[in-house]
């Protein structure tokens, strides 16, 4: 399998007013293509900090992004992020704001009636085809962040990352998401890395949980490889020993080995 | 003599116009709010009023109750007002009473725009030429503050450099520019329009550059992240993130520019509302006076209500 994202001795120092603050250090990840890799730990642990330095949203420190052997220098439609609260623009309909990211990516190369199909087919994916002249405010949080996910993946990026996606979402919805982004994944077969501080969450969807020791300077503890058959079925697997036997030991590692003593 | 002998004639029939104006519409609103009871409205005005009452969803009975808690204190609102004044007016002779100044509205806007000479033109073309400065000072002022306001939001650098400058210059009395204005232009007309300029161009600035820098990361992230082109994210995110605040520096801004107008022709003299209130006031009709201050009023009301219509119309979360 090939490596698409090369992570090396990353690390990041912001600098604030009581001094310099390392939220990451040594921080080494190989993510392969077609891979679901998700990352969690504790708040504070620099989680969307080091989706950020994917992203390109910010630059480290020290150490090296590669992306395609390419070193990350800045943001590009090649690595799409899906954002917490959805980021749509308000001012643009559900397809409008698809359209926004499809014409940047493919509008050089293709008329504006493919363009269209585009934008048609991501927000089916998502099953929001009903929603295309709708605008942000006049559909619920859940249907948002669908729409969040379809601009995302219209881009046909090499890489989503995703900072906590479902997180602003009440439990039932974040499950119907889930399932629908499953779903998504099995028929893409993309590359994802996602933020998240939900258990279920990363052993329903990762093939590797990489789970982060507490900030300040926080960097990877362990990783647990997930090794379950997809298609992944929630009501099967909350049966599944296998499913259980992760559960625990993501639990375990967050509970016991990096308790907070603050929170 | 004649003259005076005149109004007091003419003053009889009109008070009772009045008197019975004022005595219909308070007798209207009772009559008007039983409509949107009737469940077939056997009238077109009647389904215009159940039309209307839709979107509260109250009954007929609640809607004609918040109709009526809506109209019954502005009306004594303004009882209470038109009482003082005709108290004030009855122990000071040279103050008109509101019958006098009614009858003086009257007659002023039986013929708005007759023109004898510059001197002496009709009110309404007072009042254009008052909105045509307003017009030109703030049209410029929008085009030099507008852009403006988005260079100190968008980069640190200008907002620093400018800073100083605002903050010495804004709290500057218009009228103190007159002056410069006069000297430059050496006309009086564009002076006006130059403390039109000046006063409505700090709203528009400090707003415009407020609306920027509160522009959500989260939607910058977006544009940074689609690699979008400075054209675009300013056409698509920040234009669009920007125009309420714009809208609220616009609308202050109109809303000072009124105020300063009205000084500013009392100094300069020539065609506009303040000239004719400054006219007025030499040729001792205080009732014309009075109509003037009820006219600048309305004027200012109306610019308000314009822009906040407009600025309803164009915020995103409203539409």
């Amino acid at each position: 399998m090939k490596t698409l994202v090369k992570i090396e001795n990353v690390g990041q120092t912001f600098s604030t007013k009581s001094g310099k603050f390392t939220a990451l250090r040594d921080i080494n990840l190989a993510i392969n293509e077609g891979e679901v890799v998700t990352l969690i730990g504790h708040s504070g642990c620099g989680k969307s900090t080091l989706i950020n330095l994917i992203a390109g949203l910010t630059l480290p420190s020290s150490g090296v992004l590669l992306c395609d052997n390419r070193e990350v220098a800045g943001p590009g439609p090649e690595r799409a992020v899906v954002f917490q609260n959805h980021s749509l623009l308000p001012w643009m309909t559900c397809s409008e704001n698809v359209m926004l990211a499809v014409e940047r990516v493919f509008g050089r190369k293709e008329g504006k009636p493919k363009l269209k199909v585009r934008v048609a087919a991501a927000l089916e994916m998502v099953h929001m085809e009903h929603a295309m002249d709708k605008y942000p405010h006049e559909i619920s949080g859940g249907m948002k962040q669908r729409v969040g996910i379809a601009r995302a993946f219209a881009m046909e990026p090499r890489i989503l990352l995703m900072d906590e996606p479902f997180g602003a979402l009440d439990a039932l919805t974040r499950a119907s998401l889930q399932d629908e982004l499953n779903g998504v994944l099995a028929k893409t077969g993309a590359t994802v890395v996602m933020v998240t501080h939900d258990v279920d969450e990363a052993v329903l969807l990762s093939d590797r949980i990489v789970m982060m020791t507490n900030g300040p300077a926080a960097t990877i503890g362990e990783i647990v490889k997930v090794d379950l058959p997809r298609p992944r079925d929630r009501l099967e697997l909350a049966e599944d020993s296998r499913f259980a036997a992760y559960r625990a030991a993501v639990f375990e590692f967050l509970y016991r080995k990096q308790l907070k003593n603050a929170a | 003599m004649s003259a005076i002998a005149l109004k007091l004639v003419e003053a009889l029939p009109v008070a009772e116009v009045a008197e019975a104006e004022t005595f219909a519409s308070v007798t209207a609103t009772p009559t008007q709010a039983p409509a949107p009871v009737a469940a077939a409205p056997a009238h077109p005005a009647a389904a215009a009023h159940a039309e209307s009452g839709k979107g509260s969803g109250g009954t007929g009975d609640t809607r004609w109750r918040d109709r009526m808690r809506a109209i019954i204190p502005p009306l004594f609102g303004i009882a209470l007002l038109i009482g003082l004044w005709s108290l004030v007016a009855a122990k000071n002779a040279s103050i008109p009473g509101p019958l006098v100044t009614w009858d003086a509205a009257v007659k002023l806007f039986a013929d708005p725009f007759y023109s004898n000479g510059p001197n002496d033109q009709g009110i309404g073309w007072n009042i254009l030429s008052s909105l045509k400065r307003v017009g030109i000072g703030f049209g410029f002022a929008a085009l030099v503050g507008i852009p403006l306001g988005f260079l100190i939001g968008r980069f640190e650098f200008m907002s620093r450099m400018l800073d100083p400058i605002i903050s010495l210059l804004r709290p500057v009395s218009p009228l103190a520019w007159l002056p410069i204005g006069l000297l430059v232009f050496q006309k009086a007309d564009p002076a006006a329009t130059w403390t039109i300029f000046i006063c409505s161009i700090w709203p528009m600035i400090l707003n415009t550059a407020q609306g920027v820098q509160r522009v959500p990361q989260d939607y910058l992230n977006v544009a940074r992240v689609l690699g979008l082109p400075e054209s675009k994210v300013v056409s698509k995110i920040l234009f669009p993130a920007v125009l309420p605040y714009m809208l609220t520096g616009i609308r202050l801004s109109i809303g000072t520019a009124w105020l300063v107008i009205v000084a500013a022709e009392m100094l300069t003299g020539g065609v506009g509302i303040g000239f004719w209130v400054w006219d007025e006031w030499n040729n001792l009709k205080v009732e014309h006076i009075i109509v003037a201050i009820f006219v600048i009023g309305i004027v200012g009301l109306l610019l308000e209500h314009l822009l906040l219509w407009l600025a309803k119309r164009f915020t995103y979360e409203s539409r």
